[in-house]
């Protein structure tokens, strides 16, 4: 199935939940709020002819300051991040994309690494570098960035050239249960 | 023993092991904390980071063709096949396509870092559980490899040789019958290292049964690559998905039932040969043709041109201190690198530097599973499946 038309039923099933459809070169992509993220992957997943069965990646967008060159308007978000899913059906071969519209203050989009262990480490990394909790998430410690860094390192507000040094690594990483390490 | 006698229980506590970050089985820098009950582990935890250099951080501050020598050094082993995964992205994200010379190019060399990714994996993997001798072979012609890598663009491991549009030079004369040749004596050796390993007993002893990676886990952490086509799953993104013409390619996808270390060894023994195979038949079918599209908004002018017309200086000029500014808009692209689904998703606002560049790490995906795994096991088995996981850290750490 073409991405459009995998969109397009995504459309039918949750029509106004949906903050704003996105086609670009054959690619498609929808904006939803944190909370349709789990009912949406879900369906995505459940459903036949989608069956997106992998979580493929999640990562963060800061769109602080995004304008673009062509004047599109691309840049009328209400929002400032986006957490992305990479969706990927093995069996009928397509792909789509995710995306959760993540607002200041609340930086809250709930975690499904109880659906894919993948989103595990990948929350993890959008937590360090974005600052985006995920709620749910049982080990939600910083990944890439040491546990004495302060601030997140890829918001377009953090500096690209201030370094931060550990003193001391952390004695136990250990968690309670393993399917949470 | 008389019959009645009770051994008293022995009080024993749980004990803490650190393997890494600096150790010589970790093939990089990571931590692995274990907690031992005796030998068996019964919790366990990764650290990683320690190599995190803000690969996507740097992508935002640069043009995209800036980009290409980064993303070599993501994975290190198999370093073409990144570069020319990026060039691919960005070419996605313009709307252009290499010239079919530059594409049979690129899986080549694509295919060429492949098979030396899985040499240092299999080698490194085989000396941590003790069998030198094969690591020697594979280093010997991944030497060779990169003497070819050299002669066809200078540098011998990180070559920065792809280019958005194509690739950056031709190959020089006579050097496919060098790159049969050498491929030819790969496959030998490949065969001796593989007469030596796989019907090993001591081999198959400490291998089979470790560090399994089944069908479910495999799924539910987007497991990719050879650990997942040890698993059963056929999944290779060169078939399903195929770019640069892998479809024209005959080649095999091996898989294996048991998603064991073993399993693991094996299927990239066989991909080794698929991708001599695949280089094979890129050079007999080697298109004629430019190694660069014809587009000045993306390709460099010829050297000619620059130093003796006004409007190739102007363009050279432009594209070097202006970049290539792709239009507003966002992809993922999907490849299949030595590990595993190597993916791009670049947001672009249509300025020459990316909005935001996200890199899909297999190894990231791949060693998630690691706690899971080593469950139960002992400490050996764990620095068994360690290898057989092939964990870059360049990659995994970004």
């Amino acid at each position: 199935m073409t991405e459009r038309a995998i969109m397009e039923r995504v459309q039918a099933r949750f029509g106004a939940e949906i903050l704003s459809c996105y086609e670009f070169r054959g690619q498609c992509a929808i904006t939803i709020r944190p909370a349709q993220l789990r009912p949406v992957l879900e369906w995505l997943r459940d459903e036949p002819g989608i069956n997106t069965d992998w979580l493929m990646d999640v990562g963060g967008v800061d769109y602080l300051g995004f304008s673009p060159a062509d004047g599109s308007g691309d840049d009328d978000r209400e929002w400032r991040y986006e957490v992305v899913y990479q969706v990927y059906s093995m069996k009928l071969n397509h792909r789509f994309r995710v995306k959760v519209a993540v607002a200041e203050p609340d930086l809250v989009v709930p975690s499904v690494w109880d659906l894919w262990g993948i989103a595990n480490w990948m929350e993890r990394e959008v937590w360090d570098l974005y600052g985006i909790r995920f709620e749910g998430h049982p080990n939600l410690r910083r990944i890439l960035c040491h546990d004495e860094f302060v601030g997140h390192a890829l918001r377009k507000d953090y500096p690209i050239n201030k370094r931060q040094k550990l003193t001391s690594p952390s004695e136990n990483i250990l968690c309670e249960k393993v399917e949470w390490a | 023993m008389s019959e009645g006698t009770k051994v008293p229980a022995i009080p024993s506590e749980l004990m803490t092991l650190n393997v890494g970050p600096a150790h010589p089985a970790t093939h990089g820098t990571l931590r692995l904390q274990l907690q031992l009950d005796g030998e068996t582990i019964v919790n366990s935890a990764c650290e990683i980071g320690y190599l995190h250099r803000g690969f996507e951080k740097q992508c935002e501050a640069v043009y995209y063709q800036f980009v290409i020598p980064y993303a070599e050094r993501l994975n290190y082993m198999g370093p073409v096949h990144n570069s020319n995964a990026w060039c691919f992205a960005c070419e996605t994200m313009l709307g252009i396509e290499a010239p079919p010379r530059a594409q049979a190019l690129r899986v080549i060399t694509s295919e060429m870092g492949r098979i030396i990714d899985h040499a240092v994996c299999i080698g490194t993997n085989l000396v941590d559980i003790g069998a030198l001798t094969n690591f020697w072979y594979m280093y010997n012609y991944r030497e060779k490899i990169y003497d070819l890598y050299e002669e066809l663009c200078g540098a011998r491991m990180m070559v920065n040789y792809p280019r958005i549009g194509g690739v950056s030079l031709d190959a020089p004369d006579g050097w496919f019958d060098k790159l049969l040749r050498v491929i030819d004596e790969m496959q030998e050796a490949v065969g001796e290292v593989r007469a030596l390993v796989e019907r090993n007993r001591i081999f198959m002893d400490r291998t089979i049964g470790a560090g399994v990676i089944t069908r479910e886990l495999a799924i539910s952490h987007g497991v990719t690559g050879p650990c997942l086509r040890a698993a059963g799953i056929p999944y290779d993104i060169r078939k399903a998905q195929p770019y640069w013409g892998y479809d024209k390619y005959d080649f095999e996808v091996p898989t294996a039932e048991g998603g064991d270390t073993y399993d693991r060894t094996v299927v990239r023994f066989q991909e080794m040969y698929e991708s001599c195979k695949i280089i094979r038949q890129a050079v007999a079918s080697m298109p004629a043709g430019p190694v660069m599209v014809d587009d000045h908004l993306v390709a460099l002018p010829e050297k000619d041109k620059v130093y003796n017309t006004m409007e190739g200086l102007i363009n050279h000029f432009k594209l070097v201190m202006h970049g290539i500014k792709p239009p507003v808009g966002e992809i993922y692209s999907a490849t299949e690198g030595g590990c595993g689904e190597v993916g791009f998703y670049i947001v672009s606002d249509g300025s020459a530097k990316p909005w935001r560049v996200r890199i899909r790490p297999p190894c990231f995906a791949n060693y998630s599973t690691f706690p899971k795994i080593i469950q139960g096991a002992m400490v050996a088995d764990a620095i068994a499946a360690l290898g057989s996981i092939n964990i870059i850290a360049g990659e995994l750490d970004r």
